[in-house]
């Protein structure tokens, strides 16, 4: 990686004797689009707020292009920050509020309204600009605040939780734009989310947070594929885990002891044998039959069949386990009650740490 | 209708009567002919108003009512918005909940007690019998009126909007003038207009530490009162209520036109 752009060395804040934020270490490039995800309370807004210089760190240091940044008041970072509510100035059009940063850096009026134009047209917004924010929908106020946060051309974006408010359609069109535009204009966005769908739609990587520590860091494919905690593979997308000891192990692959007593073949790091570990499988990997081998078979009873239109999800009880299966539409609805079969390849699952 | 809406009616009739007969009572009084201030009227005129105008007393006193209600306005207006600005955000802190209550004692503490208090420290300064002083005065009981309202509007601006105006560029003193006090404005606006009832109204403090120069319409009347009852104090009430009417409406436009903004 290139010399980071963004920086964070054993940053720690606490509320009291609460630790919100525990000794992180987070280096961001240029250009980059950082997704912080975990649940709430697990310290990623607090992060965000302490770049944009609304708190302050109780310990350690940011740094943002080479330059210390920590003790630096928000007016003179030159961030661009979109809230969950938007925080749209009411009593101003949105021309004015969009001309905001500009007024404040002194920039000519000739040339503002320029500029004011162009990010309006850039969010399709160009013919409200004499509104009040009052006067808008949801998304449209949501991407007044990003024409607002982008027009005076920050290095750096931060969204905290930006799309929260609006229903999944606008949503998923708004996840679209920003990516766009993020691409368009190479900026570097750290965005927070409590939303494990939008954080891998959206991210170059994704940090997951849990209790003020990154639980994780990676891309989103390696997020979701390979977790390295169970609290990753639990908290992004849905998962199956299976509890058992490992037998061997070597070679990316390891034999897994179920308490049953049966074994399954999964992927994994080297681990001595005898550790207590988690299988995770995701839902969508699992296949009805005895289909490819070699591969791991399991047999269990049908217990729920639930609809959702694009698929079908089964709840399975399979060797004193419940497993959640995806199903495919193609193939004929099992019904409850059912004995089955099920399979899924070694490739397809993988060791978390307990 | 049922029994109990027969009920809310009956009663809230009852209270309206009871807040607007002494007014209802007095009012057709000023526009009396005779010098006497009891029913029948034996004729109508506007005298009563003339004499408001022309007697030097009167007149001399709706001038000072005036010189020290915008006054006090100006200057309750400007502290108790800096008041207010300071407790804001900070319940939590034990000091300052004390501050903030201590800002409040002058609507509970007895006007009495507080007149001989100033006028005690007045005249160690020279104050008393000076427009500054009775302004200092009629502050002291109008401050509270402007800090809950300006902290109950300030309590409600979104913490995150004055965060996006620093994130944005703005120094904090930009952001007190642009977005903070512009969201806060009809809050300091109806403080005001409580400040400027507040003095119009005030007789006690008056008392304590106005000289001859310096008496308000409220001070003029409640002496003619005792002097000589004569209708020019109903005019006066009448002149007063249209006030208070008028600074009411223009709180209400005021209002309104800040709304639709």
């Amino acid at each position: 990686m290139q010399d980071p752009f963004i920086s964070f060395e054993k940053v720690s804040k606490s509320f009291g004797t609460f630790n919100v934020v525990d000794e992180l270490y987070l280096s961001i490039s240029r250009g980059e689009f950082v997704s912080m995800l975990g649940p709430s309370g697990s310290g990623k807004t607090t992060i965000l707020m302490m770049l944009a210089g609304f708190e302050k760190p109780t310990s350690g240091k940011i740094f943002v292009g080479g330059r210390q940044v920590d003790a630096l008041p928000p007016h003179k970072r030159n961030m661009g920050v979109v809230f969950q509510n938007y925080a749209l100035f009411p009593h101003m059009s949105v021309a004015e509020n969009v001309g905001f940063p500009l007024k404040m850096r002194r920039m000519p009026r000739a040339e503002a309204d320029g500029r004011i134009k162009r990010a309006l047209d850039m969010v399709q917004l160009g013919t409200m600009s004499e509104r009040r924010p009052s006067q808008l929908s949801g998304g449209q106020q949501q991407r007044v605040a990003l024409a607002r946060a982008l027009v005076f051309e920050p290095e750096v974006v931060l969204m905290d939780e930006p799309l929260g408010a609006l229903d999944k359609k606008l949503r998923e069109q708004m996840q679209l734009d920003i990516r766009e535009l993020h691409r368009r204009l190479g900026l570097t966005i750290i965005f927070v989310t409590h939303d494990q769908g939008e954080a891998l739609t959206m991210s170059d990587r994704i940090a997951v947070f849990n209790h003020g520590k990154i639980e994780q860091i990676g891309k989103p494919s390696e997020i979701y594929d390979h977790p390295t905690t169970r609290f990753v593979a639990e908290f992004v997308g849905e998962t199956n885990l299976i509890m058992g000891t490992i037998k061997q192990s070597g070679d990316g692959r390891a034999i897994i002891q179920l308490p049953s007593g049966s074994t399954l073949e999964a992927s994994a790091p080297n681990l001595n044998a005898g550790t207590q570990v988690s299988l995770s499988i995701r839902p969508e990997r699992i296949r009805s039959g005895k289909a490819q081998a070699p591969a791991n078979i399991l047999s269990g009873t049908v217990r729920d069949v639930v609809y959702h239109g694009d698929h079908l999800q089964l709840l399975l009880d399979a060797d004193g386990h419940q497993l959640l299966v995806r199903s495919d539409r193609a193939v004929k609805a099992p019904e409850a009650g059912q004995k089955m079969d099920f399979s899924f390849a070694p490739e397809d699952c993988w060791v978390v740490a307990q | 209708m049922n029994g109990l809406n027969v009920a809310k009616v009956v009663f809230g009739a009852a209270i309206m009567f009871f807040l607007l007969a002494p007014l209802i009572a007095i009012l057709p009084l000023s526009f009396t002919d005779s010098v006497f201030l009891n029913y029948p009227i034996p004729a109508y005129s506007t005298r009563w108003f003339n004499e408001l105008v022309t007697a030097d007393v009167w007149r001399r006193s709706i001038v000072n009512s005036l010189i020290i209600g915008s006054g006090t306005t100006a200057l309750a207006t400007v502290l108790g918005t800096l008041g207010a600005l300071g407790l804001r955000n900070h319940a939590s802190f034990w000091s300052l909940s004390f501050i903030r209550t201590a800002f409040l004692l002058p609507m509970v503490v007895p006007a009495v007690v507080l007149g001989v208090g100033m006028q005690l420290m007045f005249a160690r300064y020279n104050l008393t019998n000076s427009y500054l002083g009775v302004i200092i005065a009629h502050t002291v009981l109008a401050v509270p009126f402007v800090v809950i309202n300006v902290l109950s509007v300030l309590q409600a601006i979104d913490p995150r909007l004055e965060q996006a105006a620093a994130s944005l560029g703005a120094h904090p003193v930009t952001v007190l003038a642009r977005v903070t006090l512009p969201l806060a404005l009809p809050g300091i606006i109806s403080g005001a207009v409580f400040a400027f009832a507040t003095s119009l109204d005030e007789v006690v403090l008056t008392l304590f530490v106005a000289g001859p120069n310096q008496r308000t319409l409220a001070r003029q009347m409640f002496s003619s009162i005792r002097e000589n009852i004569s209708p020019a104090i109903a005019a006066a009430a009448f002149v007063f209520i249209v006030g208070t009417i008028f600074v009411a409406l223009i709180l209400i436009l005021s209002r309104k036109s800040l709304a639709r903004r």
